[in-house]
């Protein structure tokens, strides 16, 4: 019985303890060793990541993918850059004007997704073209001003345990509750393992799609938010790499690209693995340059490990799609 | 039996219909010379034109491999790391101090691009990894391992000759790069169109199973495929780094996104099984076109970005994909 549930979750297990294993290995390489300071450092940069990669997992899960995750956080961020400069209410509009942004987009993408029957790989591909266009328009180099009581306020600790990490946590609890608990969770779900059957159930498609981008979106509005508190400017060239590691991210925390298999623990487990792997690189000495092929490494490994099924399937014709 | 046999032409008749999406974008090709002609007059003169057609040429070489990939219902998010690598690698041999070596450049870029492709082949076909994500992590890897072989810098070597010739000269007033490219379209239509190989490819992306289940080695077609993308791929980095005369970093970083566009604004699905190399040519011309008239307005890049975009989108909400949503 345990032996079962323990299979039924390796995909969520394994990540999990090479996670702790890095972690603490990370903590011993540490000049510093374990402190609030370190792992304030090491969670404000995790957050960036679990932010940015919720706002591809909610498009995965419904059977997308989003390529222009880079570009919202992007735009986001470089709207915080001008918009949360200021203190009292303006400061309130501002962040609503933020993560406003990042709905909108990722609505428009689940309106083109959906609505416009575009496959998600080329739509997200043209709409993230206009939200970096955008985002460039608004901040050609990078800059800005963001209120700094504030960005204190997001980025150091609360006592011993870093904001970031509360911010984590309670992020992770709302959507757990909410992929779990309630009618839109679950059709999320539904309509990522099997269109067919959700559409039957009464799920409408197009609306649950729609949802899912817009939902995204917020994310990515939010992980726009983070890195202006994180790094007090707004900056158009941040997008690739985001949504790079955005995918990367969800693959390592053991969400299926095919959709309807993965949950939160998961996406937050994978984007603290992959920052702490590149943090550990940081410090073992590894040449800085060549770190784009250690991203790829782990993401190539994390997928090739989830094709070791391949092994036990037995009938040949169930390699094939289709 | 006979009978059966008979009817099979009946069948690829509607080969010879013009898709849709084809003249879509080829009218979207006059409106942007239409424009361009009122905006700037000059646009309009031969050798403005000519210019253009040898810019898309690259284009449209590279675009060749993608659309066979797009075909099986792949994707390859390598370009842009395998056009540099080639390109890297070719200047480097080519500019071994023993004249021997030197000459092997392009056949040594060649390789370097079909090894490529075998690698993103084998992960695709044998592995049955996703292959956006698999291109995309061997992107990476590529990228960090040239970026760690140049130690950063911009790499030094030469530029073989022949890919000079190729993509700078011109025979009897044409571009040989145009030249070339049209050998390619006419290569690969054939291929598509009168090759056991062509249709295999368009039926794998149709339906896998079938193609197994009619005792058609699938993953070999599969790998085949990514390997002659990869080939494509290495030409166009070799013509490009002759274009240049050089090979830079981050040289094809900017070809993604077109690659991918021309192929499907040129109405091949991106889920495979449908399309062709005509269509991909035709979306490469509208995208250079796009692209050089956004540069004559002398649009900041800002804007150059959301009107790409914008126009692309209207056009695919244009065509609306009939993905059968049942």
């Amino acid at each position: 019985m345990t032996f079962d549930s323990l299979r039924r979750n390796l995909r969520f297990l394994i990540p999990a303890v090479a996670f702790a294993v890095l972690f603490v290995i990370y903590i011993n390489t540490h000049p510093r060793g374990f402190s609030t300071y370190v792992v304030t450092i090491w969670a404000n940069q995790g957050a960036l990541l679990v932010f940015a990669a919720f706002a591809q997992f909610f498009v995965v899960l419904v059977r997308g993918i989003d390529l222009s995750v880079g570009a919202m956080i992007a735009l986001s961020n470089v709207v915080a850059s001008y918009a949360i400069a200021g203190d009292g209410a303006s400061l309130w509009f501002g962040i609503l004007a933020v993560l406003g942004t990042g709905l909108a987009c990722g609505f428009a993408n689940g309106l083109v997704v959906a609505l416009g029957r575009i496959p998600p790989i080329v739509a997200t591909l043209a709409t993230g073209a206009v939200y970096s266009g955008s985002a460039l328009f608004l901040r050609p180099t990078p800059g800005g001003d963001v209120n700094s009581d504030l960005s204190d306020a997001m980025t150091y600790a609360i006592g011993p345990v870093p904001t970031s990490l509360v911010l984590i946590a309670a992020i992770v609890v709302v959507f757990a509750v909410m992929l779990r608990y309630t009618a839109f969770g679950l059709s999320l779900y539904g309509v990522g393992s099997s269109e067919h059957s959700a559409a039957l159930t009464g799920i409408s498609l197009i609306k649950t799609r729609i949802a899912a981008h817009a939902l995204g979106g917020l994310c990515a509005g939010v992980a726009g938010f983070y890195i202006s508190m994180v790094t007090l400017t707004g900056d158009a060239g941040i997008g690739p790499t985001y949504t790079l590691n955005s995918i990367a991210a969800i693959v390592l925390g053991g969400i299926s690209l095919g959709g309807g298999i993965g949950g939160p623990f998961g996406v937050v487990v994978g984007a603290l693995l992959l920052k702490t792997v590149a943090a550990l690189m940081f410090f073992s000495g590894l040449p800085p340059l060549a770190q784009p092929f250690f991203e790829g490494l782990i993401l190539a490994l994390a997928i090739t490990l989830g094709s070791l099924g391949l092994l036990r399937v037995r009938n040949r014709l169930k390699l094939f799609a289709q | 039996m006979t009978q059966s046999i008979k009817t099979l032409p009946r069948l690829s008749l509607s080969r010879y219909a013009i898709d849709p999406a084809i003249f879509l974008v080829a009218t979207g090709c006059i409106v942007l010379l239409v424009i361009g002609g009122i905006v700037y007059p000059s646009f309009l003169s031969p050798g403005y034109l000519l210019q253009q057609l040898q810019i898309a040429s690259f284009l449209g070489v590279i675009a060749a491999g993608a659309t066979l990939v797009i075909l099986l219902g792949y994707i390859d998010l390598s370009v842009p790391s395998a056009i540099t690598a080639v390109a890297v690698l070719t200047t480097t041999v080519g500019g071994s101090s023993n004249p021997e070596i030197a000459v092997l450049a392009i056949p040594v870029g060649l390789v370097g691009g079909a090894l490529i492709g075998l690698i993103n082949g084998i992960g695709v076909a044998i592995f049955r990894l996703p292959s956006m994500v698999w291109t995309l992590a061997i992107n990476s890897m590529l990228m960090g391992a040239l970026v760690f072989f140049t130690g950063g810098f911009k790499p030094r070597g030469v530029t073989p000759p022949l890919s000079i010739t190729l993509a700078l000269d011109r025979t009897l007033g044409i571009p040989n790069a145009f030249l070339f490219w049209i050998a390619v379209i006419l290569g690969v239509s054939l291929l598509l169109r009168r090759t056991i190989y062509g249709r295999y490819v368009f039926a794998t992306g149709n339906s896998e199973k079938a193609v197994f289940l009619s005792g058609i080695r699938v993953r070999l077609v599969t790998v085949l495929t990514f390997v002659a993308a990869g080939v494509f791929t290495a030409i166009g980095a070799i013509l490009l780094a002759g274009y240049a005369n050089q090979a830079y970093q981050g040289m094809g970083d900017t070809y993604l996104m077109p690659v991918i566009t021309a192929v499907v604004i040129g109405g091949t699905s991106i889920l495979g099984g449908c399309g062709s190399y005509a269509g991909t040519v035709v979306g490469a011309l509208f995208i250079t076109l796009l692209s050089s008239i956004l540069s004559v307005l002398q649009m900041p890049e800002a804007f150059r970005q959301i009107v790409f975009g914008a126009i692309i989108l209207t056009m695919l909400l244009m065509r609306r994909f009939d993905r059968s949503n049942r």
